[in-house]
């Protein structure tokens, strides 16, 4: 793809539609999928945590 | 007899280390504030108020009843000259203020320090594109009040395409050389789905305007993230949620001037060309708060404690070296200058160079995007240094804490459209920050840390966070247990 700008195909679909990776609907089913996003949020919570953890650093 | 610590500016670096070094200093110390705003304002919120979601009011609050509470010295100025040794009629180091509240509009004190952290945070550049900013030809985000000038301008657009006329809106950097890309990020996908809201969306062309080489470089150099069997660059990512709703792009532009309606770039490849738009979002590149510094003679010494951009020099390696030479230990660790009772903290401290791979047009044309410093790294260099401040106090000779770049990492969560349930948002780690190629030397990141995802258990975090910073902020109950 030309990096600069969006042309359109000679079928009329935007160039990003054709070279960009695209999410299936099954993921983007579980993006917003409550039950799924509970348990996404304890995970994501504790990864964000152990980042802050490792972040802080003891005194030298 | 205690010890006088003096923090110029009062945004997430300042109001944290005021906070901190209050909590651990005793009494008989002193803690003085100096910031020309009494608003505190929670920043990564303006997004939701660009956008129409929030009002002013809900991202910030008034900072003197907090500093009253907690003891901290409050005076409504701005910083104009460091005196680091005094000066001829006055022994001790000094900082020199102009008021700026209502009551004392102008008039200039001499406030003397024992240490001094200054975390005046960016000057918002917009002068370095001409027709860039508001009241010019394009809306920001970067405070509350542009945010609420881009939020006016939207609804305009709505009305329009409401009618039936279609609307171009720009979003992105307005300069080759400008950082917080994450920022315009969350403001086109923000804009995009509540345009989707509005049932409007059909009528508008979004396109992202950046400085980045690639998507997804967001001035950190890109980050990888090991996904479905694959190690794969934050390109991928952002491209396809770009066209997953339908944003166009445009890469490795500068925005060498705008006019009413159009922005005119200059790409990497040398190309010039016009973009037309009804509504331009367009962030401006950071440069340091304009102070000065002098030395007990009164003879200017502002190049030495800062570095051209206006940024301050502190204990960072500043020898120009190419790209292949930049090292993860050229990054500051303590924020301490030369001066060794003056510390920076946030975005006021000068970095070294960028992190993304410098790259220049034909023309010469800078079109690199400066080193990203979020407000995770700001706090925590903040907490930092107050931490040092306060053991130096107590007899330390050096400082005893840091919170170098190279060797934190970030939790960050981008609000990709704000519904409680059908909002998401990008929840990433990276660790570190700036890469380390000697000790990472596949990436530069240790991958068992960095790690990126979409959805809307992302959206839930960012909510929280968004009271509990202004909880911490404004020091209610147990705030110092909040981690930066
Ligand atoms: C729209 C937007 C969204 C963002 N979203 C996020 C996000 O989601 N997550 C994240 O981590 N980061 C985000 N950031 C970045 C974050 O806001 C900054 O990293 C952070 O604000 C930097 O803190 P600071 O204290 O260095 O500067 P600031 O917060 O800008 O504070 C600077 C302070 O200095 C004061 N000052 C200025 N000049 C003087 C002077 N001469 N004398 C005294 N005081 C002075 C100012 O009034 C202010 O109080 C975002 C930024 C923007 C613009």
């Amino acid at each position: 793809m030309n990096p600069t700008s969006l042309t359109k195909t000679s079928h009329g679909r935007d160039d990003h539609w054709l070279s960009v990776t695209r999410p299936t609907a099954m993921t983007r089913f579980f993006r917003t999928f409550l039950p799924w996003q509970f348990v996404r949020f304890i995970v994501i919570n504790f990864k964000m945590m152990r980042i802050i953890a490792l972040s802080h650093r003891p005194p030298r | 007899m205690g010890a006088r610590v003096v923090v110029l500016g009062s945004g997430i670096a300042g109001h944290t280390a005021a906070s901190f070094l209050r909590k651990w200093l005793g009494k008989e110390h002193q803690v003085v504030v100096v910031s020309p705003k009494t608003d505190y304002n929670w920043i990564p919120s303006n997004i939701w108020v660009g956008v129409g979601l929030l009002r002013a009011g809900q991202v910030l609050f008034p900072l003197p009843p907090v500093y009253k509470r907690a003891g901290i010295d409050y005076r409504q100025a701005k910083a104009v000259a460091i005196h680091p040794e005094g000066a001829v009629d006055a022994p001790s180091p000094f900082v020199e203020i102009e008021y700026t509240s209502p009551d004392k509009q102008g008039q200039h004190e001499r406030v003397a320090y024992d240490y001094l952290i200054n975390a005046t945070g960016p000057k918002l550049h917009f002068e370095a594109t001409p027709g860039l900013g508001p009241g010019q030809n394009t809306v920001s985000v970067c405070t509350a009040d542009h945010a609420v000038e881009a939020s006016k301008l939207l609804d305009e657009k709505v009305e329009r395409m409401r009618k039936g006329e279609r609307q171009r809106f720009l979003v992105g950097v307005g300069h080759g050389t400008s950082t917080c890309q994450g920022a315009a990020f969350e403001y086109i996908v923000n804009l995009e789905f509540e345009l989707r809201r509005r049932g409007v969306r059909d009528k508008a062309d979004i396109t992202y305007l950046t400085n980045e080489y690639e998507l997804g470089d967001f001035g950190m150099g890109g980050i990888h993230l090991r996904q479905g069997g694959y190690t794969t660059p934050s390109k991928i990512f952002t491209e396809s949620l770009f066209a997953e709703r339908g944003i166009d792009w445009v890469t490795r532009s500068h925005v060498s001037k705008i006019e009413p309606g159009r922005a005119f770039i200059e790409t990497l490849a040398g190309e010039e060309k016009e973009l037309a738009f009804d509504m331009a979002m367009l962030l401006p590149p950071f440069r340091g708060a304009a102070l000065k510094a002098f030395d007990k003679d009164g003879v200017d010494i502002t190049s030495r404690l800062f570095a051209p951009s206006g940024f301050m020099k502190v204990d960072a390696d500043y020898t120009a070296k190419p790209y292949e030479q930049w090292r993860a230990a050229d990054w500051p660790r303590t924020y301490q200058t030369e001066f060794k009772n003056v510390f920076a903290a946030g975005i006021a401290f000068a970095p070294p160079h960028p992190v993304s791979v410098p790259r220049q047009s034909l023309k010469g044309t800078n079109i690199t995007p400066a080193p990203p410093r979020t407000g995770m790294p700001s706090a925590t260099i903040a907490k930092a240094v107050a931490h040092s401040i306060v053991d130096m106090i107590h007899g330390a000779k050096e400082p005893t804490h840091t919170a170098s770049m190279a060797e934190m990492g970030a939790a960050c969560v981008a609000s990709a459209g704000a519904n409680p349930f059908t909002g998401t948002a990008a929840s990433i780690t990276v660790f570190p920050i700036v890469p380390d190629f000697e000790k990472y030397p596949e990436y530069g990141r240790d991958l068992k840390h960095t790690f990126g995802e979409i959805g809307l258990a992302g959206h839930w975090i960012k909510i929280l966070l968004h009271h509990l910073f202004l909880h911490k902020a404004k020091m209610r109950p147990l705030w110092s247990l909040i981690p930066e």
